[in-house]
């Protein structure tokens, strides 16, 4: 692009490359690639579900990218009031 | 045994059965048996774009749940011989395609077709994986706009996990195609161009549909867009990806300004 053109004409795709570059860089690092929350979800839903009751939807992992440090969370609800045993398993 | 194509795009509008139609009709046109399936459960649109919605007596469904066998639900195309549609029911039940009644009834295509083209519905729920479970080429329908770019990248990731070829450790040949281009706004710097979308998106390109006013006069009839008129510029488009798709090494003709200054008139007063 010519720098007349740049000067005087107020494009509006050369924003749209830079917005979704930089979205599809921070969601493609969020996922993993190859979708790493959503193969951790399925993982920890597998082993949560061979014990008590839990459906896909009731497993949520959210990654919270920090400077010093990241937060992995992870919450997973269970249906009902199971009694899960305190000490040891059976 | 048939080659698979899922037609996927992740966001809705984008002309995933549009494409499906074309690309359909346009292999078809070369004498290939094709058949193209509709997953879109519930608000189907397959048959109507392909001008089929008054034959549909029996559906996807019905095959699956027994209630009809696969020959009585297929619909020969009324103007190629060898182009099948196999419509989606209307049901409300999401549920209703189950993954070993979609395999069953893939499986019998594949044996009588050489092309199975599945037009997935929109988005990222279980229809849309189950439309991409058996295909060999996805073809990812993308609109040079932020929002069809993002959500085509987000389907990308999910055909590379959740597809028959991925749990194989294969990957799915994937292919952009990108429609609704408009050549003028995009030189002017309105729209992303196509380089722009390939850099991003980072995957092959098939073909490029113009935006065109024959696509919706295509639809309103209830034909193909590529055998609506052959000549026009998005059956062109069409006809050329099929052709890609069948490994012939057709040049990419890049949708271009041409003609100078007066056209540009023309089409802005138009």
């Amino acid at each position: 692009m010519t720098l007349w053109k740049r000067l005087f004409s107020n494009t509006s795709a050369p924003q749209a490359r830079e917005r979704l570059q930089i979205l599809l860089s921070h969601e493609r690092q969020v996922v993993g690639g190859n979708d790493l929350l959503a193969r951790l979800r399925e993982d920890i839903l597998a082993v949560v579900a061979k014990h008590v009751p839990c459906e896909q939807d009731n497993v949520k992992v959210r990654l919270e990218r920090g400077t010093p440090m990241s937060i992995l969370e992870i919450e997973v609800e269970v249906r009902g009031d199971v009694g899960l045993p305190t000490s040891q398993a059976a | 045994m048939a080659k698979i194509i899922t037609v996927t795009s992740g966001k809705g509008g984008v002309g995933k059965t549009t494409t499906t139609a074309a690309i359909g009709a346009a292999l078809a046109r070369t004498g290939d048996k094709v058949v193209v399936v509709d997953f879109d459960v519930g608000l189907r649109n397959l048959d109507l774009i392909m001008g089929a919605e008054r034959r549909v007596v029996y559906d996807f469904v019905n095959v699956i749940q027994g209630d009809a066998r696969l020959p009585q639900a297929l619909i020969k195309d009324k103007r190629l011989d060898s182009l099948f549609l196999l419509p989606a029911s209307q049901t409300r039940d999401k549920d209703a395609l189950t993954e070993e009644g979609v395999d069953r009834v893939i499986g019998m295509l594949s044996q009588h077709f050489d092309w199975v083209i599945c037009d997935s519905p929109a988005g990222i729920e279980r229809g849309a994986t189950l439309a991409m479970r058996h295909a060999e080429i996805a073809i990812v329908v993308t609109n040079p706009e932020v929002s069809s770019v993002r959500d085509s990248d987000r389907i990308v990731g999910i055909l590379d996990a959740k597809t028959l070829k991925a749990e194989r450790g294969e990957t799915v040949d994937k292919r952009l195609l990108l429609t609704r281009y408009d050549h003028v706004r995009a030189a002017r710097g309105d729209m992303l161009k196509t380089e722009d979308v390939l850099e991003i998106l980072s995957l092959p390109l098939l073909g490029i549909v113009p935006e065109s006013g024959d696509v919706l006069k295509a639809s309103n009839m209830g034909v193909p867009v590529s055998i609506h008129d052959p000549n026009s510029a998005p059956a062109r488009a069409y006809h050329d990806a099929a052709l890609r798709l069948k490994g012939e090494n057709i040049a990419m003709e890049m949708p271009r300004q041409r003609g100078g200054l007066f056209s540009k008139l023309l089409r802005r007063a138009a």
